[in-house]
């Protein structure tokens, strides 16, 4: 759907939005990146707007894809959530040695107060440790324009350059007034076509080419940092003497509110820090006050540069996110407890979801089940309660073997790994060679919970799903295949839903044998079962006609493509559950007919 | 509504995951947006949209700082499902106004998924916006099988 416009051209967007709007009228030639609260939106609106948008497998092969292309000198953005840029982490910290020849701006999503994550860690403590750029929008109006400055710094610096949204802004809306409409793509002057230009003492970071990559790095930082002060993108707005706050981001908005004679020093690009106006700023107030969320890291910053700044008390304000009555806190210096909301209702697995299927027979059978990021992570609550372990995308199986080997035989016999299909590509996959490579003395049972789409983040596509990031047709992933390939010699496939019965007792034969079993549990996501059995009627009405869809299709003969029994499970499921779904509604009475889920 | 002439109007929808409450949110946040007044809106999506509690801020006026409303200063709180209307209720401002299924005879509504467009109607009694701004916007938010439905139901609550 198309934004909220009014008369004077302005746009009412999110802030992901306003990224996607500003990534299409930078010239962005390719956006890629793995799906993830609250980044998720960013891709969609670009690639829904006239963007070349793609889903990676995961957030590091989506970083690689990008500085590749920002070699070849294209302007380039990479989306992902603040976890997700651990993932990413090992071409962060050298992408900045080499640098890169074209604009990459890598989007990465803070969750302070933990909205949908599993850690409220802070991304700006990477720009500091991997010594890259970093901007820090505070509504959709700035990321918007701040999004071309981000490019203008990357290519004039030839650095990767990070862009640091938090919850609220990602999902929050205000209005943004843009350069060009919606869905206009314009030409970019100033900014070269895509060409190879080798250079490999740049680009191939051995130490003898690192060393002086270092040295070139810590000099752009200080170059970077002088142009800060002198024309960066930060903003002080004079009003009382007695009182000055120095903050970033969203909190800039709720430091208005709540201080509204307070003096300002807004900073929108907060690495490299400009020290120098940050100096100026609190001797120029008689109380200077660092209001910041998550980490303090502004605050240690400042006092590392002799600065007498107060901070917020981290033994409250560090943990969730800050608001207008928690800002008035902080500036009070106001100890006392916080009010307590009440206890709204948890959220819960779907009626008629597979998963639910899949833990009542893991609880039937006592497992300890060692499981990983998704819906399914909705199993670890009352009353199901049958999830044991949650870490981080793809430790289900890494954890799982890692109980095998020390427990007791008799505890060792009842761990079962759990993971998605989309967390399998993501992180799961080197797992399983592991667990082929270095099998439990046990054996060790693998179950893959196939519904057929990233539904936690709101049903995207993935390699496993047959679909790119617009629908559009692509090669199937084999999931048995893959374990057959690892040298897993069980592998079953089943329906948890109309085969529950089997699925318990194939599971229990499992957990008997000294063995490695990888389950394949595939039933669809309820909410994405109507858009895969009309995007599967499509690919049958265009094989009719003769048109070969992906590289490999079910038919293809060369033992790699999806075998044909295990696809009609998935798609009996979609015919089942397609009257409703198909019509825009849905069984759990999530009744968007695109919920965000 | 407030002392404070420069103050945001503050509205807060509220339900559980599912029963649309963020696309009550948009359509009004639309409506106010598109005649011209500063609009920010607040919510979170991702897990709470499993059936959860759920709740979408929107505020509006000559100058909108933080998206978020504050504790207590909820001008309107539209509640979409009526087990949440306690869990919420504090948001609101001594002398707001609270609108839950309660203030409509939902027995008429065309279907049970219209309630918040009914509420919508509901809402828009109090606010002198051009009653066409309301059903533009309704339009542009639902496809269009779906018009006569919330029509019949935007008149229930509007009337109501």
């Amino acid at each position: 759907m198309s934004p909220s416009e009014d008369s004077s051209g302005r746009l009412l967007l999110s802030g992901n939005e306003a990224v996607a709007l500003a990534a299409l009228h930078c010239g962005v030639a390719l956006g890629t990146g793995y799906p993830g609260t609250p980044s998720t939106e960013i891709l969609e609106s670009f690639g829904a707007w006239g963007g070349k948008a793609q889903w990676a497998p995961n957030e590091k092969v989506a970083a690689e894809v990008a500085l590749g292309a920002a070699f070849a000198r294209a302007r380039v953005i990479c989306t992902m959530k603040h976890v997700g840029l651990n993932v990413a982490a090992d071409v962060l910290f050298t992408m900045t040695y080499s640098g890169v020849d074209g604009g990459y701006v890598l989007v990465v999503a803070d969750d302070p107060g933990m909205a949908s994550s599993q850690n409220e860690q802070d991304s700006r403590r990477y720009a500091e440790a991997a010594a890259a750029p970093m901007f820090e929008p505070a509504d959709s109006q700035e990321a918007y324009d701040l999004l071309r400055t981000a490019f203008e710094v990357s290519e004039r610096w030839h650095l990767p350059v990070l862009f640091r949204l938090t919850t609220r802004v990602c999902h929050s809306k205000s209005p943004v007034m843009p350069r060009f409409p919606v869905g206009v793509a314009p030409a970019q002057t100033g900014v070269p076509a895509p060409e190879f230009i080798r250079n490999i003492a740049g680009r191939v970071m051995v130490p003898g080419h690192a060393k002086p990559a270092h040295k070139r790095l810590r000099a752009k930082l200080a170059d970077l940092q002088a142009w800060n002060e002198a024309e960066g993108p930060n903003r002080v707005e004079r009003r009382s003497g007695s009182l000055g706050v120095i903050t970033s981001g969203i909190s800039y908005h709720h430091v208005r509110e709540a201080a509204p004679d307070a003096s300002v020093l807004k900073l929108g690009l907060s690495h490299p820090l400009p020290l120098k106006t940050l100096r100026e700023f609190a001797g120029s107030v008689e109380r200077c006050v660092v209001i910041e969320e998550n980490d303090p890291w502004l605050a240690t910053a400042c006092r590392a540069a002799g600065l007498a700044v107060e901070s917020k008390d981290d033994a409250i304000f560090r943990f969730g996110e800050l608001n207008v009555d928690r800002v008035r806190r902080i500036v009070a210096r106001d100890a006392s407890p916080e009010p307590v909301p009440p206890r709204g209702k948890p959220p819960e697995l779907c009626a008629g979801c597979p998963h639910r299927s899949s833990f009542e027979v893991l609880k039937e059978l006592d497992c300890i089940v060692s499981g990983d990021i998704g819906c399914y992570t909705l199993a670890a609550l009352p009353p199901l309660a049958a999830m044991d372990m949650m870490i981080d995308m793809g430790a289900a199986v890494g954890m799982g073997l890692g109980l095998r080997h020390v427990l007791p035989r008799d505890q060792a016999k009842r761990v079962v790994s759990v993971i998605g299909d989309s967390t399998f590509l993501h992180g799961g996959l080197p797992g399983l060679v592991e667990m082929a490579y270095n099998p439990p003395a046990t054996g060790h049972v693998l179950v893959i919970l196939d519904n057929g789409t990233t539904a936690m983040t709101g049903q995207q596509e993935h390699p496993g799903t047959g679909r790119q990031l617009d629908g559009a047709a692509t090669y199937q992933v084999s999931y048995e295949a893959m374990a057959r390939a690892a040298g897993v010699r069980n592998v079953v496939t089943l329906n948890p839903i109309r085969e529950k019965a089997r699925f318990k007792e194939l599971l229990a034969e499992a957990l008997r044998k000294d063995e490695l079993t990888v389950f394949i549990a595939r039933s669809p996501c309820i909410l994405a079962a109507g858009r895969i059995v009309a995007w599967r009627m499509e690919l049958k009405a265009k094989e009719a006609a003769g048109v070969t869809a992906g590289a490999c299709g079910p038919d293809c003969t060369c033992g790699n493509a999806p075998g044909g029994a295990e696809e009609d499970g998935l798609d009996a499921d979609c015919r089942a559950a397609s009257p409703d779904a198909a019509a825009g509604l849905d069984k759990a009475g999530c009744g968007d007919p695109a919920p965000q889920c | 509504m407030s002392l404070n002439p420069l103050a945001p109007i503050n509205v807060r929808f509220a339900g559980l995951g599912g029963t649309g409450v963020i696309k009550a949110s948009d359509i009004f946040a639309d409506v106010v947006f598109r005649l011209g007044r500063t609009v920010k809106k607040a919510e979170v999506h991702g897990m709470s949209q499993r059936g959860g509690s759920v709740q979408s801020d929107v505020r509006f006026g000559a100058e909108v700082h933080s998206p978020m409303i504050p504790d207590g200063a909820c001008d309107f709180l539209v509640v979409l499902e009526p087990s949440q209307v306690e869990v919420v209720r504090g948001g609101l401002r001594p002398g707001g106004v609270l609108l839950t299924p309660a203030d409509l005879d939902v027995a008429r509504l065309p279907t049970a998924k219209a309630l918040n467009v009914a509420l919508l109607g509901r809402l828009s009694r109090h606010f002198d916006f051009p009653e066409q701004s309301w059903r533009d916007s309704l339009r542009t938010h639902f496809a269009d099988k779906l018009h006569a439905a919330n029509d019949q139901a935007f008149d229930l609550g509007r009337g109501a």
